[in-house]
């Protein structure tokens, strides 16, 4: 049994992690442009990655499933019941939480900052970097967000995934089964796993906000 | 004594350090400032006085060049014109500091001019000196008093050893032992080292310490600009008058 679980658990680290990772690369540049830019198609991209926020995670999964079956339109691409096709959902699905995160830390320094960075010699690139730099608890904060939010999603992973074992079944789908085969125990213990690597991620991004000496926003310190 | 080429290059470049020239700044409707000529010599410290809105931070952001004017334009003729040498260094009315301890804020300029470690440290930790900054190096620089935080934001400017530097009502809060602190060391810097100031202030005591030259601003023009003792003892134009007898204008 602990041979499963590992499986699962690994499955679980290998689809959200890739997916937080994308998600970021994606994210952090475009939530740091939307932050700063004050102009109207920059307000309506954040109005709409907020939107997205409510994206409920069986919608993304019904439109994939559509798009990824074998009469669908990329159904020669044989990713459907695959994790690929699982990391692509949970990409969707954490892309716009890094977006509104990351743009609302960006927006939070003032431009101001910059422009004294550049009364003492500092090229625009040079002055933006730094202002990211002080953003950069929010990026971590978005970050862990993500990957919180991917790893205990169950919806899109569910129908795109098909909790195949061995093969696409992670933590949310294993204990979803195992509850309905009235495995409680075992449901409960993933359930145990799961909060765990919430907490790691958590702990590892206080440590890390420790270390560098960049105080966190009050909403991730508490 | 100042020829001018056409294009407004000075001839005379080996004293002038700063030249704005034909300087016109509105906020959309909003007419902000208008400055038809100003020069910086070195070991010049002009003062720049006037009511409050009257455009003294607006002039100081133009010359640093971190706003720009809707027309005119600044040049400093001691540059290597590739713009980093020589240009205008500004102390900000409200200076912001990045997350860091006290040291990296001040050794920031001197990052970006990718100077060598030791020379770095050595430089920073003279100007603490000067500054009387030397227990604070290692604090945290957000959790700085507004003074502290004004001293740094100075000593960040002046560890680049700027040829032109603009402070931006920099004593304003101060205690009086820092204040005559931030005099004694922004005078010599002019005098002793050459270099030229800009300096904004309310404060009158201030201005007659140390200004050499004095420019009066209201509502964006420029009301009288001259040699400072002059300016003080027969003050040319009325509005010049009031203000030194410390009339409320507009």
């Amino acid at each position: 049994m602990s041979e499963q679980i590992t499986d699962v658990l690994l499955r679980s680290l290998h689809v959200s992690g890739l997916a937080t990772a994308i998600a970021c690369l994606l994210g952090v540049p475009a939530g740091v442009l939307l932050g700063r830019s004050r102009r109207r198609w920059a307000r309506l991209a954040r109005l709409l990655a907020h939107t997205l926020l409510a994206l409920p995670p069986v919608v993304v999964g019904l439109v994939l499933y559509i798009v990824f079956s074998r009469s669908g339109p990329l159904g020669n691409w044989g990713w459907l019941f695959t994790t690929r096709i699982m990391v692509l959902a949970q990409v969707i699905l954490a892309t716009p939480f890094v977006v509104s995160v990351v743009a609302s830390a960006m927006s939070a320094v003032p431009v101001e900052l910059e422009l004294q960075l550049q009364a003492i010699g500092a090229s625009r690139l040079q002055a933006r970097l730094l202002a990211l730099r002080e953003a950069l608890p929010g990026i971590a904060l978005a970050a862990a967000a993500a990957f919180g939010r991917s790893i205990s999603e169950v919806g899109a992973v569910l129908m795109v995934g098909g909790n195949i074992e061995q093969h696409t079944r992670v933590l949310t789908t294993a204990i979803v089964l195992e509850t309905g085969r009235g495995h409680f125990r075992l449901a409960l213990l993933l359930g145990a796993i799961l909060l765990t690597l919430a907490l790691a991620a958590n702990a590892a991004l206080l440590a890390l906000s420790a270390r560098t000496g960049v105080a966190l926003p009050r909403a991730a310190a508490e | 004594m100042t020829e001018r080429r056409l294009g407004g290059v000075a001839v005379s470049a080996a004293t002038e350090l700063l030249v704005a020239e034909g300087l016109r700044r509105s906020r959309g409707r909003t007419f902000q400032l208008a400055v038809d000529r100003l020069t910086l010599r070195a070991g010049e410290i002009l003062c720049v006085l006037g009511p409050t809105g009257a455009g003294k931070s607006t002039l100081l952001r133009l010359l640093a060049g971190i706003e720009r004017p809707d027309e005119g334009c600044v040049t400093w003729p001691g540059g290597d014109g590739a713009g980093r040498r020589g240009r205008p260094l500004l102390v900000p009315q409200r200076p912001l500091l990045v997350t860091g301890t006290v040291r990296y804020n001040v050794a920031l300029g001197l990052r970006f001019r990718k100077t060598a470690t030791a020379e770095l440290t050595r430089l920073v930790d003279r100007v603490a000196e000067r500054l009387e900054l030397t227990a604070l190096l290692d604090r945290p620089a957000r959790q700085l008093s507004g003074g502290e935080t004004r001293l740094v934001a100075l000593a960040r400017a002046l560890v680049l050893e700027p040829d032109v530097l603009l402070v931006d009502e920099p004593t304003a809060d101060l205690d009086p032992g820092r204040g005559a602190l931030v005099e004694r060391v922004l005078t010599e810097t002019a005098r002793r080292r050459g270099a030229g100031v800009v300096w904004t202030t309310h404060n009158l005591f201030q201005a007659r310490r140390v200004a050499t030259t004095v420019m009066l601003l209201c509502g964006g023009e420029v009301v009288e600009v001259g040699p400072a003792e002059a300016f003080f003892r027969t003050p040319r134009t009325p509005l010049a008058r009031r203000f030194l007898e410390g009339e409320l204008l507009y």
